[in-house]
């Protein structure tokens, strides 16, 4: 409270102070480049920055789903298990109805089980860690049961050349993630459904009763949640070739990671897509960064955890609900 | 006379269901109800269940404890390390020790920090990860003198017919009870899973109570990983993923509500035998291993759905 709202309140400084204080995901990301550029003289470099967007891109498109739901004040545990399943299916059912109708399939088996989670959100009131808990385990005895443990590989490997796409050095794919991140901010900031979702995550009971269709609008944002993770899968196969049964595995964990660095908070409402795109960026540069240090991989996993940690004691200190 | 009907389904719905599952495989398959079939499941649940009793005091709390798996990793490792190299007690004491300082380090930054649990149990998940790398080198490890040493016991031993891990997950399960509902601080984990304002308005100190819970979750985890080195005699560096989220299952399978305050451990005792036994059962009846994933879900959403629906006295929120 006291740091960003005493009585300089007023004068400029303060209000670029409040500005950096906000968006400190942003100030992070800036000092991870900068130290990176400093220690590595590959970091800095048009292809690296190309190779970062893509390979953030995939957790990002996650982490779009996942913002939104987050907002809401749910979480979705599934989405890892929701990719690998859009993944296999976009791949095994080529050889039967060829490429587009088994990407539509495959993205349409997102669309539904992010609506069968949204669906049992709703109508049980369970809380959404325990359903999506359940589709977690469940949505990856799907994937076993259809690809039967093998992974499967395209029939025709023109597949794997539809994304290699580029504009300058950035690909298909991370252009794919800043559109969606893009059309679901406005979504948030310029829709009744974006300021109902603010509402629903703020006080389900004073949005119920100013008549917002709170089930049903939840129902819309896990469908989304499960679409963009179907997103994900399809272009992950597309860059692989191969739909592996174990794909996607703990990255629900890497874009709760993700969302929750950039600023979203768990208890709902409030976050936004620019925190989100901050807090993917920000974990694709560490993990690239610390790979060109040529750290050991236990590097990464430990850094993860303290950056975690720190951004919510920096959350924590710099802003207390309601303060924003 | 609706809100008796309404209280034996709350209390015994879940045990009537399992029951339920348990005759319907029994008559399928025949080797299902034998003494040592059941004996089996349960060795395999030990490790899980031993887990999970300390997992349910931080849920009490209305708190999560994700770190689990990635502990018991940790905690497996030094164990079937320090066996090589400080002998067994040394090595037993050393992992009990462990455990007791990584719970501490979780309830510190959830109980006094004030971090939410989710978040920091995350962070932990992939730091205590990147600590198993980093103590291992990568590479596993294997307890030298497999068949000589005592340690053997906790794992792959038989006492009056019982398996010892068996014993020593019954005997933590009497314990945990215990403490949860004829103890100070089992009293006080459910007041402040119940309603945390009233509860430190009340004189108690939540952050202690909180921080006590996640070290009784180090503890049972390390108890765990003293089983899973025995059982296995060995550690890679990935023995322990994903079991916090099958710890969970059980723990929400039998009941106890992630809002906290409401649950026991007998309930945990039995909703992580029930995943035991459906797995069982499923590979019993020739079901390929994974179906008892699909089945793991839907008894989850059914049975936590049921389980409130009788709370609330209506299916639908």
């Amino acid at each position: 409270m006291s740091v960003v709202t005493d009585n300089r309140a007023g004068s400029p400084l303060s209000g670029l102070l409040r500005l950096l204080l906000r968006n400190h995901i942003w100030v992070f990301l800036a000092l991870t480049v900068i130290v990176f550029s400093l220690s590595s003289p590959y970091f800095l470099t048009v292809n690296n920055i190309g190779n970062i967007l893509t390979q953030g891109a995939f957790i990002g498109i996650l982490a779009i789903g996942m913002t939104m739901v987050m907002i809401d004040g749910e979480i979705d545990l599934s989405v890892g298990a929701i990719l690998a399943l859009a993944s296999a299916l976009a791949i095994g059912l080529q050889d039967h109805m060829g490429v587009w109708p088994a990407v539509f399939l495959g993205l349409m088996s997102g669309a539904a089980l992010g609506f069968l989670n949204g669906t049992l959100v709703a109508l049980s009131g369970m809380h959404s860690f325990i359903v999506t808990l359940g589709g977690l385990i469940g949505i990856r005895g799907l994937v076993f049961v259809y690809s039967g443990e093998n992974a499967l590989m395209v029939p025709d490997f023109s597949y794997t050349e539809i994304p290699e796409i580029y504009l300058g050095p950035i690909s298909l794919t991370a252009m794919l993630f800043f559109a969606l991140a893009f059309f679901f901010q406005w979504v948030l900031s310029s829709t009744r459904h974006g300021r109902e979702t603010y509402a629903v995550g703020d006080n389900i009971e004073a949005a119920h009763d100013a008549g917002i269709n709170v089930k049903r609008h939840k129902i819309i944002n896990f469908t989304i949640c499960g679409t963009l993770a179907a997103v994900c899968g399809i272009l992950l196969s597309m860059r692989l070739g191969t739909a592996e049964p174990n794909a996607g595995k703990i990255w629900e964990l890497w874009t709760i990671i993700a969302v929750v660095l950039g600023g979203t908070r768990l208890q709902g409402g409030f976050g936004s897509m620019w925190m989100t795109i901050g807090g993917v960026l920000t974990l694709a540069v560490l993990r690239n960064g610390l790979r060109l240090l040529n750290t050991p991989n236990y590097v990464e996993l430990m850094v993860m955890g303290g950056v975690l940690v720190l951004a919510l004691v920096l959350d924590k200190l710099l802003n207390h609900k309601g303060d924003t | 006379m609706g809100q008796t009907i309404n209280g034996l389904l709350r209390r015994h719905g879940l045990l009537l269901a399992f029951l339920v599952f348990l005759g319907g495989v029994a008559v399928n398959a025949d080797a299902f109800l034998t003494l040592g079939n059941i004996l089996d499941v349960l060795r395999q649940v030990s490790i899980t269940g031993m887990m999970a009793l300390g997992v349910t005091f931080v849920v009490l709390t209305g708190r999560l404890d994700l770190s689990v798996g990635s502990m018991l990793t940790l905690l497996t490792v030094i164990v079937v390390d320090q066996h090589n190299v400080a002998g067994p007690f040394l090595a037993i004491v050393m992992t009990l020790l462990a455990g007791l300082a990584l719970g501490a380090f979780n309830g510190l930054l959830v109980g006094f920090v004030g971090l939410n649990s989710l978040i920091v149990t995350l962070a932990m998940l992939s730091f205590l990860q990147g600590l198993v790398l980093f103590y291992s080198g990568g590479s596993n490890v294997n307890i030298a003198n497999a068949q000589e040493t005592w340690f053997k016991v906790f794992g792959r031993g038989d006492f009056l017919g019982l398996p010892v891990p068996v014993i020593v997950f019954l005997m933590g399960a009497v314990i945990a009870g215990f403490v949860l509902q004829f103890t100070t601080f089992g009293r006080r984990i459910y007041g402040v899973g119940g309603n945390e304002t009233a509860s430190i308005f009340s004189g108690i100190d939540a952050r202690w109570t909180v921080f006590w819970a996640y070290v009784v979750s180090g503890l049972t985890t390390g108890v765990a990983a003293i089983i899973m080195g025995s059982r296995v005699m060995g550690a890679q560096n990935t023995i322990g993923q994903g079991y916090e989220l099958t710890v969970l299952a059980g723990v929400i399978l039998g009941g106890t509500s992630l809002l906290g305050g409401s649950g026991s451990i007998w309930r945990t005792v039995i909703g992580i035998s029930m995943l035991g036994f459906i797995q069982n059962g499923l590979l019993l009846l020739g079901f390929a291993y994974y179906v008892q994933w699909l089945v793991t879900w839907a008894v989850i959403i059914i049975a936590v759905w049921i389980d409130l629906g009788a709370k609330r006295g209506r299916i639908f929120a």
